[in-house]
């Protein structure tokens, strides 16, 4: 394994820790103080560090630096976790992701974000409420500390309540005397290693001179004469004494990275305070809370102390007791077993660990890829063998049909566990939109709460990649020309933080998202005079609200009055409405003036199948996917009514709908079929039409796997994608809409590109 | 570097097949493999050397004509014809021709420049002929017969 891949696991390991931080931090947000929530958001920056300074990843590893000692102070409850504080972390989860993300593009960050947010969390880890302007630089900011001024800036949603917290004991270090600054007393020794592994004192040295006045004494005792010096021996010791705002934990930090291999000792010399701070104090520094707790379950236990397991030994030493009369063999016995008792308990709580770590692989999304597809031509073969048993069958071959149907049960079952591996819940793309609406909230001055629902909900993964797009742009449009300014919703007697929902849920087989604001809806008038503007529409036409709000999927039309940072840059609704389409889904509009507007995406659960209705057009054999289909009908003579030259109409319960013949639109033959002797699909189209697709005739239902025309070939107008018969045979897959557009009177373009030449 | 420089500059070998009377090559390196001719799916207003597309393995691979690609009366497949599968670009295709004939080692001195009696459909694809044993093979660049460019987006 080389650098390149260690590295490339770190990365998949810090977006994890990354999603954990910012649901973490959330969920503290909702409320949640369980201490547990606290450790996990602590333990991913931390990690995250680590990680980054095993790599001289420097910006990254300074940045999580700062935001752990913020952190930290969380954890030991000297700062309260209240929303502005949590505001300044969730900002700093974005930067931190940022980092991370520059760290591995190459790209670059916004440096002067980073260092405003620095700022902020160090003043909070002072004691600082976030300020709201400026902030002031840090030394100035310590002493201003003990002062009460921070209950005073807090907003008035904090009542009392929120007061004695920033006097509890963490403060201790600060708080006796405002000029109080402790001293750190350490006793350096590095080891060879610590050279060996490139480390240099003096660098070490020169960064605790940083944190304050430093004075060294270097210990030269253990430095033997010149000819008995191996020069890659370490011989030097130091005693530093600094004085810093910092503390151990600053100290600490330094020879982060160098204690392994060197003896350390940090201590803080207690000059005013009273001694049983210096316990305390130690409090925080205890690496990671959490993880002695775990070491108390089995750790302990497996050590000297069977009062953790003397029930469950209890029985088994009554048993040994009872079982053997002689006392030597007795107390033997229930020695054994209670370390048997001991060992089982202490790997049943290693197993508990493991089970809790390991329950995930990584998979490398190419192999997933590569065993759908043999899934796919496991399940043609499959089709094709009992096809050609049963056109073989010479009866009596009962256990060759047994067989069959139980490979095909067989099959399917594989094909549904595959297509579970890609499916994986929306809550990453959900937690994206999260700082979305962070950032356009700040951007916009608006204040915005983002609910979402369902976002467990499961699909596969390729469809949540192509999701992520169109959906930020929805959201932006969202806060952006959705929701009013905070005073104007007050104004209006809104609530003046506005609230954007994000939906996530099954139904009948697809994934339904949907989308809604409490804005102000869409400006029809606006919208409406936008559209005359670009010839879209008549000055006269008209039109029913749907259309008039489906006009905003117009390619170009924008109803911002001005190009701003968040709108405007070329991606329009229509572009949404593409990618929407492209992943074989619909999206619509509804919108109430004043109350919002609510968008509807239903999307399939995954890009591999497709329900089908496998039809026969013109001697072809054709799919039409089951979801644009409304109904089927055997058209009758009485029903079907001429219009004009050559158009035709179906009467259906009393309405007309256009008659399309799929085989003529296609070009697979030249004149119209006659109506009666086909079927009609009464099929729903994109823009809410209906037309009745005329095929020659039916025959059947069934799921077929989707293989992708444009690989080898070219985009095919009026066809969507292609799959592979029972028969081994290539069928195509309609694209409905696209004809429903060419029996409108658009013509499917011929675009094929290997006619370029020739 | 397309395949056929690729051949010139370092003697290759080459694919040898038969349409009608005349002897085409490729470079081997192209060929992914040689199968028998199936029935192939039509495909709407596809361009008429176009056969339609077959299942390869799960893969939906297009059928191209030779014959009528490069310009000669159209083929009628049978069971003997032969599919040759061949990378063009990213792209597979499967070209159908009349038979496989040989597998040629050549060399840049084996090819002669394609006669300047060629109309413009012959010069586009040929890329030189060989003689070798008395017989004409004309060597064929497929990235000039099936240029790979991106099909635009609707």
């Amino acid at each position: 394994m080389d650098m390149n891949e260690i590295k490339e696991i770190f990365f998949q390991e810090c977006e994890e820790q990354l999603a954990e931080l910012e649901s973490g931090l959330l969920k503290l947000n909702d409320g949640d103080r369980d201490p547990e929530t606290v450790n996990a958001v602590f333990r991913a920056v931390h990690s995250i560090k680590g990680g980054a300074g095993a790599f001289g990843l420097d910006d990254l590893v300074s940045f999580a630096h700062v935001f752990e000692t913020t952190l930290d102070c969380v954890r030991s409850n000297k700062l309260e976790p209240t929303q502005d504080v949590l505001k300044v972390m969730l900002k700093s989860a974005d930067v931190l992701a940022d980092l991370t993300n520059a760290a591995r593009d190459g790209g670059s960050v916004d440096e002067s974000r980073s260092r405003t947010l620095i700022r902020e969390l160090e003043a909070l880890a002072h004691g600082e409420a976030p300020a709201a302007a400026e902030p002031a630089p840090k030394l100035a900011a310590a002493p201003k500390a003990a002062a009460p001024a921070p209950v005073v800036e807090q907003p008035p949603v904090n009542d009392e309540g929120f007061q004695p917290i920033p006097f509890s004991f963490g403060d201790f270090d600060e708080e006796p005397a405002d000029h109080y600054v402790p001293t750190v007393q350490v006793a350096f020794k590095p080891k060879k290693d610590l050279y060996a592994k490139g480390n240099e004192a003096v660098l070490l040295l020169r960064d605790v001179s940083r944190l304050g006045e430093m004075s060294v004494y270097c210990d030269m005792d253990a430095l033997p004469t010149l000819d008995k010096m191996n020069p890659e021996e370490a011989y030097f010791s130091w005693k530093i004494s600094v004085t810093t705002d910092k503390g151990e934990d600053g100290v600490r930090s330094v020879f982060e990275f160098a204690e392994w291999d060197c003896d350390l000792d940090i201590q803080t010399i207690e000059e005013d305070v009273v001694s049983e701070a210096t316990g305390d104090e130690e409090l925080p520094m205890q690496p990671v809370p959490f993880d002695l707790s775990m070491l108390d379950d089995g750790g302990a236990a497996a050590a000297d102390e069977p009062a953790v397991i003397e029930s469950d030994a209890a029985a088994a030493v009554a048993a040994a007791e009872t079982a053997t009369k002689v006392a030597q063999v007795a107390s033997r016995a229930a020695e054994n077993a209670k370390a048997a008792a001991a060992a089982s308990a202490a790997s049943a709580a290693q197993a508990n660990q493991a089970a809790a770590a390991g329950q995930t692989i990584r998979v490398d999304l190419d192999r997933v890829d590569r065993l759908i597809n043999l899934v796919g031509e496991l399940v043609i073969n499959q089709a094709m063998l009992s096809q050609s048993v049963v056109e073989n069958d010479t009866n009596g071959t009962s256990s060759i049909n047994m067989g069959l149907e139980e490979l095909q049960q067989l099959t399917r079952e594989i094909q549904d566990s595959v297509m579970a591996i890609r499916a994986q819940p929306v809550k990453p793309v959900f937690q994206r939109m999260a700082r979305t609406v962070r950032e356009i909230a700040d951007i916009t001055g608006k204040s915005v709460r983002l609910i979402t629902e369902g976002e467990n909900t499961e699909v596969d993964k390729t469809v949540i990649d192509k999701l992520a797009e169109p959906l930020t742009h929805m959201i932006r449009n969202a806060v952006d020309h959705g929701l009013e300014m905070p005073e104007k919703r007050e104004a209006l007697g809104k609530n003046p933080e506005g609230t954007v929902r994000l939906t996530a849920k099954h139904r009948s087989g697809r994934i339904v998202i949907e989308l809604a604001d409490d804005g102000a809806g869409i400006n029809r008038e606006k919208v409406r005079q936008k559209a005359i503007d670009n010839d879209l529409i008549a000055a006269d036409a008209n039109l029913s609200d749907e259309e008039i709000d489906n006009l905003i999927f117009h390619a170009g039309f924008s109803t911002a009055d001005k190009v701003s940072d968040l709108s405007g840059r070329g991606v329009g609704m229509d572009v949404v409405k593409r990618s929407i389409q492209a992943l074989g889904g619909r999206i619509s509009i509804s919108s109430k003036p004043g109350q919002g507007s609510v968008f509807t995406m239903s999307l399939p659960l995954t890009l591999a199948v497709l329900d089908g209705m496998v039809v026969t057009v013109a001697g072809q054999t054709l799919v039409v996917p089951l979801t644009a289909i409304v109904e089927t009908l055997q058209p009758e003579a009485s029903a079907i009514h001429s219009f004009g030259a050559s158009q035709r109409l179906i009467s259906i319960r009393n309405s007309f709908c256009p008659l399309v013949d799929v085989g003529r639109i296609l070009n697979f033959r030249n004149t119209q079929a006659n109506p009666m002797d086909g079927v009609a699909l009464l099929v729903e189209s994109e823009g809410g039409g209906q037309r009745a697709l005329m095929v020659d005739a039916i025959q059947g239902q069934r799921q077929v796997v989707i293989k992708s025309l444009e690989a080898n070939y070219t985009h095919v107008p009026g066809i969507a994608a292609a799959t592979i018969l029972g028969d081994g045979r290539v069928a195509l897959i309609l694209d409905v809409d696209a004809v429903v557009a060419a029996s409108r009177g658009q013509s499917l373009k011929q675009d094929i590109s290997l006619a370029a030449t020739g | 570097m397309t395949n056929a420089v690729k051949t010139l500059t370092h003697g290759r070998e080459l694919i040898a097949f038969r349409i009608g009377d005349q002897e085409f090559c490729v470079n081997i390196m192209s060929v992914r493999e040689i199968r028998g001719w199936t029935q192939a799916t039509p495909m709407p207003h596809a361009p008429s050397y176009v056969l339609g597309v077959i299942n390869l393995r799960g893969v939906v691979l297009p059928i191209v004509d030779m014959s009528l690609r490069l310009g000669m009366k159209p083929a009628e497949p049978t069971v003997r014809h032969v599919i040759i599968v061949a990378q063009v670009g990213p792209k597979v295709v499967g070209l159908l021709v009349d038979a496989v004939s040989d597998i040629l080692t050549v060399t840049p001195e084996n090819i002669q420049p394609t006669p300047d009696i060629a109309n413009e459909v012959e010069k586009a694809y040929a890329r030189g002929i060989l003689a070798i044993e008395g017989r004409m093979i004309c060597l064929i660049e497929l990235d000039s017969l099936f240029p790979h460019t991106e099909s635009e987006a609707a």
